[in-house]
Parts: C-alpha cells; sequence; structure tokens
C-alpha cells in the first residue's frame, strides 16, 4: 500500500527528495588552521581565510577529504579521483567572502544508494545523487539587539558534506527513516557526529505531488529543517499545501520556503528570485583535487563496520530481525550490547539489553553512553544466571539493586543473601511445612482441585522468600502432593 | 567541428544588452550609472568577442588542464590536520564598521 493524501479531486502521491548538509568532524576548518570545536568564544577560532581577508589562499585539510571518502564508501558511492572546488556567488551576512567554496560540477563522490527499513518491516533501496564537499558559513544571532544581527564566524569555513538523494522517497515515513539511515551511517563511520540541535546536521527537503501514473510536478525546497520530526512534519505540512493549490486551480511555482516549527507549516522566503543566480566558476584558488587510488584502497580497508553488516551479523547470531534492529540503531549501543553478550549467550544478552536495560535507561533519563549498569556488570549478572546462582526474579531483584548502588552483582549476592535455593532437601523442609500449615488445601487438591497446585508453589516461594529455583520448587511440590 | 561550432554560436549570441550588463552589476552588488552601463557593455563585449576568437583554437580530445604543462598537471596540495589559526578576534574584528562586543554588528537580516 502506497501513501497518499486525500484530497477534493482524489488521492494524491508524493515525491520527496533530501538535502542533508552534515558537519565533517575534523580537527581544523576545510581551508584553514583554524579550530572547528563547537560552543568556542565568538570569533575565537577564525583564521584571516574564514574572515575572507584579501590575499589569502585557500589549502585544502586532508582530514576533511578522507571523510568525505569514508563517507562515500559507507554509502556505496562511486569515489571521484578528480574532482574540483567551484565558486557559488552570493551576498549574505554571515558569508563574508561573498561567494562560498564549494563542488558543482565535477564533486568528489558520485552515485551511491542506501537501503531503508520502515515500520512494517518492509525495506526500500534509496539513490545517493551526490556528495560534494564545501565550506559552512557563519552564525547569525538575531536575538542580543533590537535592530541589529550579530554574526560569528567560528562556523564560517568548518567543513560540510552535502549528500543529495535521488527522488525516491514517498511519504514522511521514508524521509525521516532516509535521515536516520544516513545519520546512523555517518556516526557509525565517525564522519560526522549528527547532533541535529546543535546544527552539525540540517536537512533541506525538496517536495512534490502528483496524481498516481504522472511524472514530477514542481518541487519547493523547504530550508534548514532541523530534526527527523521536523523533517517528517514539514513533509506533510508542503504537500498538503501544494495539493491546496493544485486543487483551487493555481499552480505551484518553484521557490524556497521555511518550516515554522511552532505552527506546522511552511511559508516562502522573502528572498529575491536572484538569489538562486549563483554564477559559479571554477574555484581560481585551488587546483584540482586528485586522490590516488591507493590512498582511497587504505581508507576504505580501514572502514568500521557499518549498521548493515552488523545487524546481519547480529541475526546469524541468533537474534530477532527486530533486536538486531534496535541494537544496531547507535554504535555506542551495539558496543554495549557487544561487550554484554562477548562470551555468553547472544540471546540471553539481547533479551536483557533491550528489555529491562532499555526500560532503565527511560526511566532514569539516562543514554547508553552514560549508563547506570556498566556493561561488564550486566554480563556478570548474566553468568550468575547461566550458572543458575540466580532465577530469572532474583536477577531482575539483583538488576535493580545494581541500579540504586552501581554494584556489581556478586557483591549484591553476597550482601543480601539472595543467592538461589538449589538444595533439594531445604526446599522439601520448607515444603512439608507449607503442607503441614495447610493440611485442608492438601485434601482438596488430592480429592481432584489441582489449580491449587500454584497455591502451594506460591506458598513455598513466600517462605523462601523468592530465593527457591523455580524448577526445583515446581518438582518438589509435585512430588510431595502426590504423597 | 562538434562542439567548438556550437560555443562559437553560443558566444555570437552573448553579445550582452545593457538590461542584462545591469542584472549583472546588481548581483555584483556594484552600481553603474548610465554612462558606466555602456562603457561596462562596451568592455564585457569586446572579453567576450577576445573568448570567441580563442574557441578557434581546436581543443576537440584535449583534457581540461588546471595550469602548467599536460604532463605536470597541478593538483591540490593537502595539510595535515592541525589547528594553526585562531585565537584572534581582536585581529578579526579590527576592521568591522560596526563591531559590538565579540561580534560584528549588522542590520537586523531575519527571515
Amino acid at each position: 500500500m502506497s501513501y497518499t493524501i486525500e484530497g477534493r479531486t482524489g488521492p494524491w502521491e508524493l515525491v520527496i527528495g533530501l538535502e542533508i548538509h552534515a558537519q565533517v568532524i575534523s580537527q581544523a576548518k576545510l581551508f584553514s588552521g583554524a579550530a572547528t570545536a563547537f560552543g568556542a568564544e565568538p570569533n575565537s577560532q577564525v583564521s584571516f581565510i574564514d574572515a575572507g581577508f584579501p590575499g589569502m589562499l585557500p589549502v585544502i585539510n586532508q582530514e576533511c577529504v578522507a571523510q568525505a571518502v569514508r563517507t562515500g564508501l559507507g554509502l556505496n558511492a562511486q569515489v571521484n579521483l578528480w574532482s574540483r572546488f567551484d565558486r557559488k556567488n552570493y551576498f549574505y551576512a554571515d558569508l563574508p567572502q561573498g561567494y562560498q567554496i564549494s563542488q558543482f560540477a565535477h564533486p568528489i563522490i558520485g552515485e551511491g544508494a542506501v537501503e531503508i527499513t520502515l515500520g512494517d518491516g518492509t525495506t526500500k533501496t534509496i539513490g545517493i545523487t551526490r556528495l560534494h564537499l564545501e565550506q559552512d558559513a557563519g552564525k547569525s544571532l538575531h536575538d542580543q539587539h533590537a535592530t541589529k544581527s550579530f554574526i560569528d564566524l567560528n562556523r564560517s569555513g568548518v567543513a560540510l558534506m552535502e549528500i543529495v538523494s535521488e527522488p525516491d522517497m514517498r511519504s514522511p515515513e521514508e524521509a525521516g527513516a532516509y535521515l536516520t539511515k544516513i545519520r546512523q551511517i555517518l556516526r557509525y563511520l565517525g564522519t560526522c557526529d549528527g547532533n541535529m540541535d546543535e546544527g552539525s546536521m540540517r536537512a533541506d527537503v525538496n517536495v512534490s505531488v502528483r496524481k498516481a501514473g504522472e511524472g514530477f510536478r514542481t518541487r519547493c525546497e523547504v530550508k534548514n529543517v532541523n530534526s527527523i520530526r521536523f523533517v517528517m512534519q514539514a513533509v506533510e505540512a508542503e504537500a498538503r499545501r501544494q495539493i491546496e493549490v493544485w486543487e483551487s486551480g493555481e499552480e505551484v511555482f518553484q521557490e524556497t520556503r521555511l518550516f515554522d516549527t511552532a505552527r506546522g507549516v511552511t511559508r516562502s522566503m522573502r528572498s529575491k528570485e536572484d538569489a538562486h543566480d549563483y554564477r559559479y566558476f571554477p574555484e581560481p584558488d585551488l587546483p584540482p583535487l586528485v586522490l590516488d587510488s591507493d590512498w582511497v584502497a587504505a581508507l576504505k580497508a580501514a572502514l568500521p563496520e557499518l549498521p548493515d553488516a552488523r545487524r546481519a551479523r547480529y541475526t546469524a547470531m541468533g537474534l530477532t530481525a527486530y533486536d538486531a534492529h534496535v541494537l544496531t540503531l547507535e554504535k555506542e549501543t551495539a558496543v554495549f550490547f557487544e561487550t554484554v553478550a562477548k562470551g555468553r549467550d547472544a540471546k540471553l544478552a539481547a533479551n536483557w539489553v533491550t528489555g529491562d536495560f532499555f526500560a532503565a535507561l527511560n526511566r532514569l533519563k539516562r543514554d547508553v553512553s552514560d549508563p547506570p549498569v556498566t556493561a561488564e556488570n550486566l554480563g556478570a549478572l548474566l553468568d550468575l544466571i547461566s550458572d543458575k546462582t540466580l532465577s530469572g526474579s532474583l536477577a531482575k531483584q539483583v538488576f535493580e539493586a545494581m541500579l540504586e548502588t552501581g554494584k556489581a552483582p556478586g557483591e549484591i549476592v553476597e550482601e543480601r543473601g539472595l543467592k538461589q535455593v538449589t538444595d533439594t532437601g531445604a526446599i522439601e523442609a520448607v515444603v512439608a511445612q507449607v503442607m503441614a500449615a495447610n493440611a485442608d488445601k492438601v485434601a482438596e487438591y488430592r480429592s481432584g482441585k489441582e489449580k491449587l497446585f500454584g497455591f502451594f508453589v506460591g506458598q513455598t516461594m513466600k517462605a523462601m522468600q523468592g530465593k527457591g529455583n523455580p524448577a526445583l520448587v515446581n518438582e518438589v511440590v509435585k512430588t510431595a502432593l502426590a504423597g | 567541428m562538434g562542439k567548438p561550432r556550437q560555443i562559437k554560436d553560443f558566444l555570437k549570441k552573448m553579445s550582452l544588452d545593457t538590461a542584462t550588463i545591469r542584472r549583472i552589476a546588481s548581483l555584483a552588488r556594484i552600481r553603474l550609472d548610465e554612462s558606466e552601463v555602456q562603457q561596462a557593455q562596451a568592455e564585457i563585449n569586446g572579453i567576450l568577442g577576445w573568448i570567441e576568437q580563442l574557441q578557434e583554437v581546436e581543443t576537440e580530445g584535449v583534457e581540461p588542464m588546471a595550469g602548467g604543462s599536460p604532463v605536470a598537471q597541478a593538483r591540490a596540495r593537502l595539510r595535515p590536520d592541525v589547528v594553526t589559526d585562531g585565537g584572534q578576534a581582536d585581529a578579526i574584528l579590527a576592521n568591522a564598521p560596526d563591531r559590538q562586543g565579540e561580534y560584528f554588528g549588522v542590520p537586523k537580516v531575519v527571515e
């Protein structure tokens, strides 16, 4: 069932493409030696190059190029050994050079593809058109002064990767899944931190609508959307607006719009139409970027394991598709899980991580990178389950105590005497007491009221403060009642 | 003679009228008065004519060059990823027409 929006004239399909701007993780900027760290004092990480001073020459940062190549490889894309920078000319207060050095005609990365997984478990391939390197602009602050904007150039010149998709997405969900997938790949690769609320990843969303079987209609671009949820909302809001325009007999014209997150609608940007006349030309300050194929091969050989490969490995270990998906969403979660599972039953480890551990993270509002229980301690708890020291319910008690105290499970078992009783003789003694105290119920059971069995197990467990081995308790109760 | 011929025809058509000159000036944020428009038109069309002349050189099958001889084409030098610059806000802001604390002040720009 494909996604459509119902208009007055019937159903409409959506066509969506994304341009993702991802800030490259590097120490220094793309063309200057100034630092890239987030949150520094204003204008303290600015070279004369970044500030557009006359007579300065850009020199490319090798690590930024390597990061773009790694990303291209992670997107199953073509790496172009010959690429070139172009000048994109426009005036804006946060762009001191009066142009952005970008790649227009010859990007460093060509066509690729990623696979997204949707809520119903189906997968879909989304084409990547290209990835190119470019400079980020400075930052404007509008809330510092009544009539002025303040400009901080710390971000000016930081390397950005612009990742352009094919118009392959057909629903808000697909757009969200694609953005999530790209962010996941970038984080696994360590090429972008993907922090959308710090602005290190932002998306421009291209949306058009059409009737089934048509070619493409005119699209509009919703700029600078800064969360996955907002991307999904912006897609739907913009599609509904365009449907309204077409159905009222008017025409959608190509323009740049903004998503008003408070009102949930898109609105036209006031910029004049010639803002789009960028007059690109080859960047005269930079010779072409030429890569050695050996260098690219070395980068490829050193790539970390990517989410798809990791997920496949987890299902091969016997995990459900769902667990494998959830555990690989974030690299930190996968690393945590693997520490827990190392040398242990992978399925048991997956159950505990996705079950009690995730629930604890939610409840305590903690993150897997700052876990309330270490992976080593959770692993040790699994060992105590496997060697029958703890029953399932005792293990849950110990886990809660671990959350409270941060102590190792062995220590908690020792301190609180939570060790499971597997001594049949001890269990038999308790069962005998329970039966003696409930002679009437024993008689009822023996005359056929067999559902009382659970009562005896419960009473025995209660008397043992939950420490009896459940399987053994069952067995002993059954034998004793059979008399 | 496929490609060069096409470019040549294109350039012939590209003799720029005054409206285009005004638009280019406006995009470049350069103010031209009427006599300057005439002058710029003559100069730019002169340059286009010169490029048209260059188009007569047969370059079919020759790779575009970035400079230097065909065997020693320039390629971008790459520098290591090391922080070597910054920490000079005063110098960066020294020529600001409207310094506001540690920021550049500009007329309010809000979309």
